[in-house]
Protein backbone atom coordinates (compact mmCIF):
# COMPACT_ATOMS: atom_id res chain seq x y z
CA UNK A 1 0.00 0.00 0.00
CA UNK A 2 2.77 2.45 0.96
CA UNK A 3 4.57 1.79 -2.32
CA UNK A 4 1.36 2.52 -4.23
CA UNK A 5 0.87 5.77 -2.31
CA UNK A 6 4.44 6.74 -3.17
CA UNK A 7 3.71 6.04 -6.84
CA UNK A 8 0.57 8.17 -6.69
CA UNK A 9 2.39 11.03 -5.01
CA UNK A 10 5.17 10.74 -7.57
CA UNK A 11 2.58 11.06 -10.36
CA UNK A 12 0.92 14.03 -8.63
CA UNK A 13 4.17 15.87 -8.14
CA UNK A 14 5.32 15.22 -11.70
CA UNK A 15 2.37 17.19 -13.02
CA UNK A 16 2.63 20.88 -13.70
CA UNK A 17 -0.86 21.60 -12.34
CA UNK A 18 0.24 20.41 -8.89
CA UNK A 19 2.55 23.36 -8.55
CA UNK A 20 -0.05 25.96 -9.48
CA UNK A 21 -1.27 26.02 -5.88
CA UNK A 22 2.22 26.28 -4.42
CA UNK A 23 3.24 28.98 -6.89
CA UNK A 24 0.02 30.93 -6.39
CA UNK A 25 0.48 30.95 -2.61
CA UNK A 26 4.21 31.56 -3.06
CA UNK A 27 3.41 34.76 -4.94
CA UNK A 28 0.28 35.85 -3.09
CA UNK A 29 1.46 35.59 0.50
CA UNK A 30 4.78 37.47 0.05
CA UNK A 31 2.78 40.07 -1.89
CA UNK A 32 0.41 40.47 1.09
CA UNK A 33 3.42 40.78 3.39
CA UNK A 34 4.96 43.36 1.08
CA UNK A 35 1.70 45.33 1.04
CA UNK A 36 1.56 45.17 4.82
CA UNK A 37 5.10 46.57 5.05
CA UNK A 38 3.90 49.55 3.05
CA UNK A 39 0.35 49.91 4.34
CA UNK A 40 0.23 47.86 7.54
CA UNK A 41 -0.04 50.68 10.04
CA UNK A 42 -2.76 52.35 8.01
CA UNK A 43 -4.65 49.07 7.78
CA UNK A 44 -4.55 48.66 11.56
CA UNK A 45 -5.72 52.24 12.02
CA UNK A 46 -8.58 51.54 9.65
CA UNK A 47 -9.49 48.33 11.48
CA UNK A 48 -9.52 50.09 14.84
CA UNK A 49 -10.96 53.42 13.72
CA UNK A 50 -14.19 53.01 15.65
CA UNK A 51 -12.57 52.10 18.94
CA UNK A 52 -9.49 54.29 19.02
CA UNK A 53 -11.27 56.89 21.11
CA UNK A 54 -12.17 54.33 23.76
CA UNK A 55 -8.97 52.26 23.82
CA UNK A 56 -5.30 52.91 23.78
CA UNK A 57 -3.39 50.24 21.93
CA UNK A 58 0.10 49.54 23.13
CA UNK A 59 2.48 46.88 21.85
CA UNK A 60 3.17 45.61 18.38
CA UNK A 61 -0.12 44.94 16.63
CA UNK A 62 1.35 44.63 13.13
CA UNK A 63 2.95 41.23 13.46
CA UNK A 64 3.03 37.83 11.81
CA UNK A 65 0.01 36.60 13.77
CA UNK A 66 -2.28 39.39 12.61
CA UNK A 67 -1.20 38.94 9.00
CA UNK A 68 -1.52 35.16 9.17
CA UNK A 69 -5.02 35.56 10.60
CA UNK A 70 -6.01 37.95 7.81
CA UNK A 71 -4.55 35.60 5.18
CA UNK A 72 -6.32 32.57 6.61
CA UNK A 73 -9.65 34.41 6.67
CA UNK A 74 -9.39 35.80 3.16
CA UNK A 75 -8.12 32.62 1.53
CA UNK A 76 -10.65 30.23 3.04
CA UNK A 77 -12.73 30.19 -0.13
CA UNK A 78 -9.79 30.35 -2.50
CA UNK A 79 -7.64 27.55 -1.16
CA UNK A 80 -10.34 24.98 -2.05
CA UNK A 81 -9.85 25.92 -5.69
CA UNK A 82 -6.19 24.97 -5.43
CA UNK A 83 -7.19 21.71 -3.76
CA UNK A 84 -9.70 20.80 -6.47
CA UNK A 85 -7.09 21.34 -9.19
CA UNK A 86 -5.38 18.18 -8.03
CA UNK A 87 -8.15 16.24 -6.24
CA UNK A 88 -10.52 16.65 -9.19
CA UNK A 89 -7.87 15.26 -11.49
CA UNK A 90 -7.02 12.16 -9.47
CA UNK A 91 -9.51 9.86 -11.21
CA UNK A 92 -10.82 11.96 -14.09
CA UNK A 93 -7.24 12.65 -15.15
CA UNK A 94 -6.67 8.91 -15.63
CA UNK A 95 -9.83 8.75 -17.73
CA UNK A 96 -8.79 11.71 -19.85
CA UNK A 97 -5.32 10.31 -20.41
CA UNK A 98 -6.70 6.83 -21.16
CA UNK A 99 -4.45 5.36 -18.47
CA UNK A 100 -7.35 3.72 -16.62
CA UNK A 101 -6.95 0.88 -19.13
CA UNK A 102 -3.34 0.33 -18.10
CA UNK A 103 -4.01 0.69 -14.40
CA UNK A 104 -7.12 -1.41 -14.07
CA UNK A 105 -5.82 -4.30 -16.13
CA UNK A 106 -3.14 -4.73 -13.47
CA UNK A 107 -3.67 -6.98 -10.47
CA UNK A 108 -4.85 -4.22 -8.18
CA UNK A 109 -8.37 -3.97 -6.81
CA UNK A 110 -10.43 -0.92 -7.57
CA UNK A 111 -10.99 -0.38 -3.85
CA UNK A 112 -7.26 -0.31 -3.21
CA UNK A 113 -6.73 2.09 -6.08
CA UNK A 114 -9.38 4.44 -4.70
CA UNK A 115 -7.90 4.28 -1.19
CA UNK A 116 -4.41 4.96 -2.51
CA UNK A 117 -5.51 7.89 -4.65
CA UNK A 118 -7.62 9.32 -1.86
CA UNK A 119 -4.73 9.17 0.62
CA UNK A 120 -2.46 10.83 -1.94
CA UNK A 121 -5.07 13.56 -2.44
CA UNK A 122 -5.35 14.09 1.32
CA UNK A 123 -1.57 14.31 1.62
CA UNK A 124 -1.48 16.91 -1.15
CA UNK A 125 -4.26 18.93 0.55
CA UNK A 126 -2.40 18.88 3.84
CA UNK A 127 0.85 19.92 2.18
CA UNK A 128 -0.93 22.91 0.62
CA UNK A 129 -2.26 23.95 4.05
CA UNK A 130 1.19 23.43 5.52
CA UNK A 131 2.68 25.60 2.77
CA UNK A 132 0.10 28.29 3.55
CA UNK A 133 0.95 28.10 7.24
CA UNK A 134 4.68 28.08 6.61
CA UNK A 135 4.63 31.09 4.31
CA UNK A 136 2.24 33.06 6.49
CA UNK A 137 3.88 32.47 9.82
CA UNK A 138 7.55 32.05 8.96
CA UNK A 139 7.81 34.79 6.36
CA UNK A 140 5.82 37.13 8.62
CA UNK A 141 8.06 36.25 11.55
CA UNK A 142 11.17 37.36 9.69
CA UNK A 143 9.54 40.55 8.42
CA UNK A 144 7.36 41.64 11.33
CA UNK A 145 8.22 39.40 14.26
CA UNK A 146 5.62 38.22 16.77
CA UNK A 147 3.28 40.20 18.96
CA UNK A 148 -0.21 40.31 20.36
CA UNK A 149 -3.03 39.20 18.13
CA UNK A 150 -5.88 41.66 17.78
CA UNK A 151 -9.13 40.28 16.45
CA UNK A 152 -12.14 42.48 15.87
CA UNK A 153 -15.19 40.38 15.27
CA UNK A 154 -18.30 42.51 14.88
CA UNK A 155 -18.79 44.27 18.19
CA UNK A 156 -16.19 42.18 19.96
CA UNK A 157 -12.49 42.85 20.40
CA UNK A 158 -10.24 40.02 21.43
CA UNK A 159 -6.57 40.49 22.14
CA UNK A 160 -4.35 37.49 22.72
CA UNK A 161 -1.00 37.76 24.34
CA UNK A 162 1.80 36.79 22.03
CA UNK A 163 2.63 33.66 24.03
CA UNK A 164 -0.97 32.52 23.72
CA UNK A 165 -1.26 32.58 19.92
CA UNK A 166 1.01 30.09 18.20
CA UNK A 167 -0.75 26.97 19.50
CA UNK A 168 -4.07 28.42 18.38
CA UNK A 169 -2.67 28.87 14.88
CA UNK A 170 -1.30 25.35 14.81
CA UNK A 171 -4.70 23.93 15.77
CA UNK A 172 -6.47 26.28 13.36
CA UNK A 173 -4.25 25.12 10.49
CA UNK A 174 -4.91 21.54 11.55
CA UNK A 175 -8.62 22.19 11.40
CA UNK A 176 -8.23 23.98 8.05
CA UNK A 177 -6.49 20.83 6.79
CA UNK A 178 -9.53 18.81 7.83
CA UNK A 179 -11.74 21.28 5.96
CA UNK A 180 -9.57 21.02 2.85
CA UNK A 181 -9.69 17.23 3.11
CA UNK A 182 -13.48 17.54 2.94
CA UNK A 183 -13.15 19.66 -0.19
CA UNK A 184 -10.69 17.14 -1.64
CA UNK A 185 -13.07 14.25 -0.96
CA UNK A 186 -15.95 16.08 -2.69
CA UNK A 187 -13.76 16.83 -5.73
CA UNK A 188 -12.61 13.19 -5.65
CA UNK A 189 -16.23 12.01 -5.72
CA UNK A 190 -16.98 14.19 -8.75
CA UNK A 191 -13.75 12.96 -10.30
CA UNK A 192 -15.05 9.39 -10.21
CA UNK A 193 -18.17 10.38 -12.15
CA UNK A 194 -16.68 12.01 -15.22
CA UNK A 195 -13.94 11.63 -17.78
CA UNK A 196 -12.61 15.18 -17.66
CA UNK A 197 -10.96 16.97 -14.73
CA UNK A 198 -12.60 20.31 -15.53
CA UNK A 199 -16.02 18.98 -14.44
CA UNK A 200 -15.01 18.08 -10.87
CA UNK A 201 -13.18 21.40 -10.40
CA UNK A 202 -16.16 23.46 -11.57
CA UNK A 203 -18.73 21.33 -9.71
CA UNK A 204 -16.86 21.44 -6.41
CA UNK A 205 -16.27 25.17 -6.63
CA UNK A 206 -19.89 25.76 -7.64
CA UNK A 207 -21.11 23.90 -4.55
CA UNK A 208 -18.73 25.79 -2.27
CA UNK A 209 -19.69 29.17 -3.73
CA UNK A 210 -23.43 28.41 -3.58
CA UNK A 211 -23.18 27.24 0.04
CA UNK A 212 -21.10 30.27 1.04
CA UNK A 213 -23.57 32.64 -0.62
CA UNK A 214 -26.57 30.96 0.96
CA UNK A 215 -24.89 31.03 4.37
CA UNK A 216 -24.25 34.75 4.03
CA UNK A 217 -27.88 35.64 3.28
CA UNK A 218 -29.44 36.95 6.47
CA UNK A 219 -32.73 35.12 6.05
CA UNK A 220 -33.88 32.83 8.83
CA UNK A 221 -34.37 29.85 6.51
CA UNK A 222 -30.79 29.98 5.23
CA UNK A 223 -29.41 30.70 8.69
CA UNK A 224 -31.14 27.56 9.94
CA UNK A 225 -29.92 25.26 7.19
CA UNK A 226 -26.39 26.62 6.95
CA UNK A 227 -25.36 24.36 9.84
CA UNK A 228 -25.77 21.43 7.46
CA UNK A 229 -23.38 22.92 4.90
CA UNK A 230 -19.84 21.63 5.18
CA UNK A 231 -18.62 25.09 4.13
CA UNK A 232 -19.93 26.50 7.42
CA UNK A 233 -17.80 24.04 9.35
CA UNK A 234 -14.71 24.57 7.22
CA UNK A 235 -14.61 28.06 8.74
CA UNK A 236 -14.74 26.64 12.26
CA UNK A 237 -10.97 27.04 12.58
CA UNK A 238 -11.93 30.50 13.84
CA UNK A 239 -13.26 28.91 17.01
CA UNK A 240 -9.67 28.44 18.15
CA UNK A 241 -9.48 32.23 18.42
CA UNK A 242 -12.42 32.48 20.79
CA UNK A 243 -11.91 32.94 24.48
CA UNK A 244 -12.80 30.60 26.03
CA UNK A 245 -12.57 28.01 23.27
CA UNK A 246 -15.82 26.17 22.69
CA UNK A 247 -14.46 22.62 22.49
CA UNK A 248 -17.93 21.15 22.03
CA UNK A 249 -18.59 23.32 19.00
CA UNK A 250 -15.19 22.49 17.51
CA UNK A 251 -15.77 18.76 17.99
CA UNK A 252 -19.23 19.12 16.48
CA UNK A 253 -17.81 20.84 13.38
CA UNK A 254 -14.98 18.33 13.10
CA UNK A 255 -17.50 15.49 13.40
CA UNK A 256 -19.66 16.95 10.64
CA UNK A 257 -16.65 17.38 8.37
CA UNK A 258 -15.47 13.82 9.05
CA UNK A 259 -18.99 12.57 8.33
CA UNK A 260 -18.93 14.42 5.01
CA UNK A 261 -15.54 12.92 4.16
CA UNK A 262 -16.83 9.45 5.02
CA UNK A 263 -19.96 9.89 2.88
CA UNK A 264 -18.09 11.36 -0.10
CA UNK A 265 -15.43 8.65 0.08
CA UNK A 266 -17.96 5.82 0.44
CA UNK A 267 -19.95 7.09 -2.53
CA UNK A 268 -16.76 7.26 -4.57
CA UNK A 269 -15.94 3.67 -3.65
CA UNK A 270 -19.39 2.40 -4.57
CA UNK A 271 -19.56 4.34 -7.85
CA UNK A 272 -16.05 3.46 -8.97
CA UNK A 273 -16.39 -0.22 -8.16
CA UNK A 274 -19.48 -0.42 -10.38
CA UNK A 275 -18.21 1.85 -13.11
CA UNK A 276 -17.66 0.58 -16.63
CA UNK A 277 -14.37 1.93 -17.94
CA UNK A 278 -15.19 3.05 -21.45
CA UNK A 279 -12.41 5.60 -22.03
CA UNK B 1 -8.16 -30.34 -26.48
CA UNK B 2 -9.56 -30.97 -23.03
CA UNK B 3 -10.99 -28.69 -20.37
CA UNK B 4 -7.68 -28.32 -18.54
CA UNK B 5 -6.19 -26.76 -21.68
CA UNK B 6 -8.78 -24.02 -21.74
CA UNK B 7 -7.21 -20.67 -21.01
CA UNK B 8 -10.29 -18.56 -21.76
CA UNK B 9 -13.82 -19.88 -21.56
CA UNK B 10 -16.62 -17.46 -22.37
CA UNK B 11 -20.22 -18.58 -22.05
CA UNK B 12 -23.32 -16.64 -23.05
CA UNK B 13 -21.58 -13.33 -22.55
CA UNK B 14 -23.92 -10.39 -22.97
CA UNK B 15 -23.40 -6.68 -22.56
CA UNK B 16 -25.93 -3.94 -23.24
CA UNK B 17 -25.47 -0.20 -23.34
CA UNK B 18 -29.01 1.07 -22.92
CA UNK B 19 -30.84 -0.30 -25.98
CA UNK B 20 -27.69 -1.34 -27.81
CA UNK B 21 -26.69 -4.96 -27.40
CA UNK B 22 -22.93 -4.72 -27.84
CA UNK B 23 -22.23 -8.40 -27.13
CA UNK B 24 -24.96 -10.97 -27.41
CA UNK B 25 -24.68 -14.45 -25.89
CA UNK B 26 -21.08 -14.85 -27.05
CA UNK B 27 -19.37 -18.20 -26.53
CA UNK B 28 -15.75 -18.97 -27.22
CA UNK B 29 -12.84 -21.03 -25.97
CA UNK B 30 -9.15 -20.27 -26.21
CA UNK B 31 -6.74 -23.12 -25.56
CA UNK B 32 -3.23 -23.15 -24.18
CA UNK B 33 -0.72 -22.17 -26.85
CA UNK B 34 -3.32 -20.71 -29.19
CA UNK B 35 -2.83 -17.58 -31.17
CA UNK B 36 -6.52 -16.88 -31.26
CA UNK B 37 -7.77 -14.38 -33.83
CA UNK B 38 -10.74 -12.38 -32.62
CA UNK B 39 -12.14 -10.80 -35.74
CA UNK B 40 -14.96 -8.52 -36.59
CA UNK B 41 -15.66 -5.26 -38.35
CA UNK B 42 -15.53 -2.00 -36.41
CA UNK B 43 -18.36 -1.91 -33.90
CA UNK B 44 -18.75 -5.70 -33.86
CA UNK B 45 -18.24 -5.90 -30.08
CA UNK B 46 -14.57 -6.89 -30.00
CA UNK B 47 -13.35 -4.15 -27.67
CA UNK B 48 -16.36 -4.56 -25.40
CA UNK B 49 -15.56 -8.27 -25.11
CA UNK B 50 -11.91 -7.54 -24.39
CA UNK B 51 -12.86 -4.96 -21.77
CA UNK B 52 -15.02 -7.62 -20.12
CA UNK B 53 -12.11 -10.08 -20.27
CA UNK B 54 -10.05 -7.55 -18.35
CA UNK B 55 -12.83 -6.46 -15.94
CA UNK B 56 -12.81 -2.92 -17.26
CA UNK B 57 -16.53 -3.34 -17.83
CA UNK B 58 -18.91 -5.80 -16.28
CA UNK B 59 -21.11 -8.22 -18.23
CA UNK B 60 -24.89 -8.10 -17.90
CA UNK B 61 -25.14 -11.85 -18.39
CA UNK B 62 -22.86 -14.79 -18.94
CA UNK B 63 -19.65 -16.01 -17.47
CA UNK B 64 -15.93 -15.69 -18.12
CA UNK B 65 -13.38 -18.17 -16.88
CA UNK B 66 -9.67 -17.59 -17.35
CA UNK B 67 -7.19 -20.30 -16.36
CA UNK B 68 -10.28 -22.24 -15.24
CA UNK B 69 -11.17 -19.64 -12.60
CA UNK B 70 -14.14 -17.31 -12.44
CA UNK B 71 -12.92 -13.90 -13.57
CA UNK B 72 -15.00 -11.80 -11.20
CA UNK B 73 -14.20 -13.89 -8.11
CA UNK B 74 -10.53 -14.46 -8.88
CA UNK B 75 -9.77 -11.20 -10.68
CA UNK B 76 -6.49 -10.37 -8.96
CA UNK B 77 -5.01 -13.87 -9.26
CA UNK B 78 -6.00 -14.02 -12.92
CA UNK B 79 -4.69 -10.57 -13.86
CA UNK B 80 -1.29 -11.48 -12.40
CA UNK B 81 -0.94 -13.86 -15.33
CA UNK B 82 -2.46 -11.65 -18.04
CA UNK B 83 -0.81 -8.91 -20.08
CA UNK B 84 -2.89 -6.68 -22.30
CA UNK B 85 -3.19 -3.78 -24.64
CA UNK B 86 -6.71 -2.38 -24.87
CA UNK B 87 -7.26 -0.24 -27.96
CA UNK B 88 -4.59 2.44 -28.27
CA UNK B 89 -2.02 2.26 -25.49
CA UNK B 90 -2.01 5.44 -23.42
CA UNK B 91 0.66 6.23 -20.90
CA UNK B 92 1.62 9.03 -18.57
CA UNK B 93 2.99 11.36 -21.23
CA UNK B 94 4.83 13.48 -18.69
CA UNK B 95 6.89 10.47 -17.56
CA UNK B 96 9.63 8.60 -19.39
CA UNK B 97 9.11 5.19 -20.99
CA UNK B 98 11.26 3.69 -18.25
CA UNK B 99 9.27 5.32 -15.44
CA UNK B 100 5.95 4.28 -17.00
CA UNK B 101 7.06 0.66 -17.07
CA UNK B 102 8.49 0.89 -13.57
CA UNK B 103 5.19 2.23 -12.21
CA UNK B 104 3.10 -0.40 -14.00
CA UNK B 105 5.45 -3.14 -12.79
CA UNK B 106 5.28 -1.96 -9.19
CA UNK B 107 1.48 -1.77 -9.37
CA UNK B 108 1.54 -5.36 -10.62
CA UNK B 109 3.40 -6.32 -7.48
CA UNK B 110 6.43 -7.69 -9.26
CA UNK B 111 10.03 -6.97 -8.41
CA UNK B 112 11.00 -4.29 -10.85
CA UNK B 113 14.61 -3.69 -11.69
CA UNK B 114 16.52 -1.96 -14.46
CA UNK B 115 17.41 -5.21 -16.21
CA UNK B 116 13.78 -6.28 -16.45
CA UNK B 117 12.62 -2.94 -17.83
CA UNK B 118 15.47 -2.62 -20.30
CA UNK B 119 14.98 -6.22 -21.46
CA UNK B 120 11.36 -5.52 -22.29
CA UNK B 121 12.21 -2.23 -23.95
CA UNK B 122 14.80 -4.06 -26.04
CA UNK B 123 12.23 -6.66 -27.13
CA UNK B 124 10.11 -3.88 -28.63
CA UNK B 125 13.07 -1.86 -29.92
CA UNK B 126 12.71 1.09 -27.56
CA UNK B 127 15.77 0.60 -25.36
CA UNK B 128 17.46 3.65 -26.87
CA UNK B 129 14.47 5.83 -25.93
CA UNK B 130 14.08 4.62 -22.35
CA UNK B 131 14.71 8.09 -20.97
CA UNK B 132 12.39 9.96 -23.35
CA UNK B 133 9.06 11.25 -22.17
CA UNK B 134 6.23 9.27 -23.69
CA UNK B 135 4.54 12.44 -24.96
CA UNK B 136 7.36 12.67 -27.51
CA UNK B 137 6.59 9.17 -28.86
CA UNK B 138 4.87 8.46 -32.16
CA UNK B 139 1.77 6.27 -32.23
CA UNK B 140 3.84 3.29 -33.35
CA UNK B 141 6.28 3.75 -30.49
CA UNK B 142 3.42 3.91 -28.01
CA UNK B 143 2.05 0.69 -29.49
CA UNK B 144 5.40 -0.97 -28.96
CA UNK B 145 5.65 0.40 -25.44
CA UNK B 146 2.16 -1.00 -24.91
CA UNK B 147 3.46 -4.43 -25.82
CA UNK B 148 6.44 -3.96 -23.49
CA UNK B 149 4.12 -3.20 -20.57
CA UNK B 150 1.96 -6.19 -21.47
CA UNK B 151 5.03 -8.45 -21.29
CA UNK B 152 6.56 -6.87 -18.21
CA UNK B 153 5.25 -9.34 -15.63
CA UNK B 154 5.87 -12.36 -17.86
CA UNK B 155 2.18 -13.23 -18.35
CA UNK B 156 0.91 -16.56 -19.61
CA UNK B 157 -1.91 -14.98 -21.57
CA UNK B 158 -1.47 -11.89 -23.70
CA UNK B 159 -4.52 -10.00 -24.92
CA UNK B 160 -3.83 -7.66 -27.81
CA UNK B 161 -6.59 -5.39 -29.02
CA UNK B 162 -5.85 -4.18 -32.57
CA UNK B 163 -2.10 -3.97 -31.89
CA UNK B 164 -1.17 -2.91 -35.42
CA UNK B 165 -3.65 -0.06 -35.72
CA UNK B 166 -1.95 3.06 -36.97
CA UNK B 167 1.35 1.36 -37.71
CA UNK B 168 3.21 1.57 -41.01
CA UNK B 169 3.78 -1.69 -42.94
CA UNK B 170 7.19 -2.22 -41.34
CA UNK B 171 5.74 -1.66 -37.88
CA UNK B 172 2.91 -4.07 -38.65
CA UNK B 173 5.35 -6.74 -39.71
CA UNK B 174 7.45 -6.21 -36.57
CA UNK B 175 4.38 -6.70 -34.40
CA UNK B 176 3.39 -9.83 -36.33
CA UNK B 177 6.92 -11.22 -35.94
CA UNK B 178 6.79 -10.42 -32.25
CA UNK B 179 3.47 -12.26 -31.85
CA UNK B 180 4.92 -15.30 -33.63
CA UNK B 181 8.01 -15.10 -31.38
CA UNK B 182 5.87 -14.89 -28.24
CA UNK B 183 3.84 -17.86 -29.33
CA UNK B 184 6.48 -20.14 -30.78
CA UNK B 185 9.52 -19.32 -28.63
CA UNK B 186 8.02 -18.17 -25.34
CA UNK B 187 4.94 -20.43 -25.50
CA UNK B 188 2.49 -17.67 -24.64
CA UNK B 189 -1.21 -17.92 -25.36
CA UNK B 190 -2.31 -14.92 -27.39
CA UNK B 191 -5.76 -13.46 -27.86
CA UNK B 192 -5.47 -11.16 -30.86
CA UNK B 193 -8.28 -8.83 -31.77
CA UNK B 194 -8.24 -7.38 -35.26
CA UNK B 195 -10.42 -6.24 -38.10
CA UNK B 196 -7.79 -7.37 -40.62
CA UNK B 197 -8.30 -10.93 -41.76
CA UNK B 198 -4.89 -11.04 -43.47
CA UNK B 199 -3.19 -10.15 -40.23
CA UNK B 200 -4.93 -12.93 -38.32
CA UNK B 201 -4.36 -15.38 -41.16
CA UNK B 202 -0.63 -14.79 -40.91
CA UNK B 203 -0.27 -15.43 -37.17
CA UNK B 204 -3.31 -17.22 -35.75
CA UNK B 205 -4.10 -20.94 -35.59
CA UNK B 206 -7.71 -20.49 -34.47
CA UNK B 207 -10.17 -17.68 -34.93
CA UNK B 208 -13.66 -16.41 -34.43
CA UNK B 209 -15.51 -13.79 -36.43
CA UNK B 210 -18.16 -11.80 -34.64
CA UNK B 211 -20.57 -9.17 -35.83
CA UNK B 212 -23.15 -7.23 -33.87
CA UNK B 213 -21.93 -9.03 -30.80
CA UNK B 214 -22.69 -12.55 -32.03
CA UNK B 215 -20.52 -15.32 -33.42
CA UNK B 216 -20.54 -15.67 -37.19
CA UNK B 217 -17.91 -18.34 -37.57
CA UNK B 218 -15.35 -20.05 -35.33
CA UNK B 219 -12.69 -22.67 -35.89
CA UNK B 220 -9.23 -23.49 -37.22
CA UNK B 221 -7.88 -20.74 -39.45
CA UNK B 222 -6.69 -23.31 -42.03
CA UNK B 223 -10.11 -24.84 -42.29
CA UNK B 224 -12.02 -21.59 -42.37
CA UNK B 225 -9.85 -19.83 -44.89
CA UNK B 226 -9.81 -22.23 -47.80
CA UNK B 227 -6.32 -21.85 -49.19
CA UNK B 228 -7.39 -23.16 -52.55
CA UNK B 229 -9.85 -20.36 -53.15
CA UNK B 230 -8.74 -16.85 -53.80
CA UNK B 231 -10.30 -13.47 -54.20
CA UNK B 232 -8.49 -11.42 -56.87
CA UNK B 233 -8.73 -7.96 -58.26
CA UNK B 234 -7.73 -7.64 -61.91
CA UNK B 235 -6.94 -4.17 -63.23
CA UNK B 236 -7.73 -3.85 -66.93
CA UNK B 237 -7.88 -1.14 -69.57
CA UNK B 238 -11.65 -1.30 -69.98
CA UNK B 239 -13.87 -3.18 -67.56
CA UNK B 240 -17.04 -2.94 -69.67
CA UNK B 241 -15.31 -4.41 -72.71
CA UNK B 242 -13.90 -7.15 -70.50
CA UNK B 243 -17.36 -7.91 -69.12
CA UNK B 244 -18.59 -8.30 -72.67
CA UNK B 245 -15.80 -10.70 -73.50
CA UNK B 246 -16.49 -12.81 -70.40
CA UNK B 247 -20.26 -12.64 -70.68
CA UNK B 248 -20.84 -15.99 -72.31
CA UNK B 249 -17.99 -17.82 -70.62
CA UNK B 250 -17.76 -19.70 -67.31
CA UNK B 251 -15.67 -16.81 -65.91
CA UNK B 252 -18.72 -14.58 -65.62
CA UNK B 253 -19.93 -16.79 -62.78
CA UNK B 254 -16.89 -15.79 -60.71
CA UNK B 255 -17.28 -12.01 -61.03
CA UNK B 256 -18.16 -10.45 -57.70
CA UNK B 257 -17.70 -6.77 -58.35
CA UNK B 258 -16.49 -4.36 -61.04
CA UNK B 259 -15.78 -0.69 -61.65
CA UNK B 260 -14.51 1.25 -64.69
CA UNK B 261 -11.06 -0.25 -64.65
CA UNK B 262 -11.09 -3.35 -62.53
CA UNK B 263 -13.02 -6.53 -61.85
CA UNK B 264 -13.01 -8.75 -58.78
CA UNK B 265 -13.27 -12.55 -58.95
CA UNK B 266 -13.78 -15.30 -56.40
CA UNK B 267 -12.28 -18.49 -57.83
CA UNK B 268 -9.91 -21.42 -57.33
CA UNK B 269 -6.22 -20.48 -57.20
CA UNK B 270 -5.29 -22.69 -60.17
CA UNK B 271 -7.83 -20.86 -62.34
CA UNK B 272 -6.12 -17.45 -62.04
CA UNK B 273 -3.51 -18.00 -64.81
CA UNK B 274 -6.19 -19.52 -67.06
CA UNK B 275 -8.40 -16.47 -66.60
CA UNK B 276 -5.43 -14.21 -67.26
CA UNK B 277 -4.60 -16.15 -70.44
CA UNK B 278 -8.21 -15.92 -71.61
CA UNK B 279 -8.28 -12.17 -71.10
CA UNK B 280 -4.98 -11.53 -72.85
CA UNK B 281 -5.88 -13.78 -75.79
CA UNK B 282 -9.09 -11.79 -76.22
CA UNK B 283 -7.27 -8.46 -76.39
CA UNK B 284 -7.75 -7.25 -72.82
CA UNK B 285 -4.80 -5.34 -71.38
CA UNK B 286 -4.22 -6.79 -67.90
CA UNK B 287 -2.25 -4.30 -65.79
CA UNK B 288 -2.20 -6.19 -62.52
CA UNK B 289 -3.67 -9.12 -60.61
CA UNK B 290 -3.97 -8.46 -56.88
CA UNK B 291 -4.96 -11.21 -54.44
CA UNK B 292 -7.38 -9.90 -51.83
CA UNK B 293 -8.85 -11.37 -48.72
CA UNK B 294 -10.34 -8.61 -46.63
CA UNK B 295 -12.56 -9.33 -43.68
CA UNK B 296 -15.36 -7.50 -45.43
CA UNK B 297 -15.19 -9.85 -48.42
CA UNK B 298 -14.82 -12.93 -46.30
CA UNK B 299 -17.62 -11.73 -44.12
CA UNK B 300 -19.85 -11.19 -47.15
CA UNK B 301 -18.92 -14.64 -48.37
CA UNK B 302 -19.84 -16.41 -45.13
CA UNK B 303 -23.01 -14.37 -44.88
CA UNK B 304 -23.94 -15.41 -48.43
CA UNK B 305 -23.16 -19.03 -47.63
CA UNK B 306 -25.37 -18.83 -44.57
CA UNK B 307 -28.26 -17.44 -46.61
CA UNK B 308 -27.74 -20.10 -49.33
CA UNK B 309 -28.13 -22.76 -46.63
Amino acid sequence: MIDLIKIELYKIFKKWRTYIGFIALGILIPLIHFAMVLEGERTINFMTRNIQESFVFVGKLLNTYLISYIILTSLAVHIPFLITLVAGDLLAGEATAGTYRMLLTRPISRTKLIIVKFIAGVIYSNIIVFWLAFLSLVLGYFIFGVGELLIIDGQMIVIFEKNDVLWRFLLAYGFAALGMTTVASLAFLFSSLVENAIGPIISTMAIIIVFVILSAIQVEFFQNIKHYFFTTHIMSWRLFFDEPIDIKEILNSAGILILHIFIFFSLTLIIFNKKDILT
Amino acid sequence: MNNSDKIIEISNLTKRFNDLVAVNKLNLNVYKGDVFGFLGPNGAGKSTTIRMLLTLIYPDEGNIKIFGKDLIKERLNILKKVGAIVEKPDFYGYLTAYKNLEILGRISGIEVNKNLIMKNLEIVGLANRFDSKVKTFSHGMKQRLGIAQALLHNPELIILDEPTTGLDPIGMKEIRDLIIHLSKELKKTIFLSSHLLNEVEMVANRMIIINKGTTKVEGEVKELLDKNRIYVRIDVDNAEKTLGILKLTKWSNFIRKYTNNHLEFDLESYEVPMLNKHLVENGVYVYSIIPKRSLEEYFLKITNEASDD
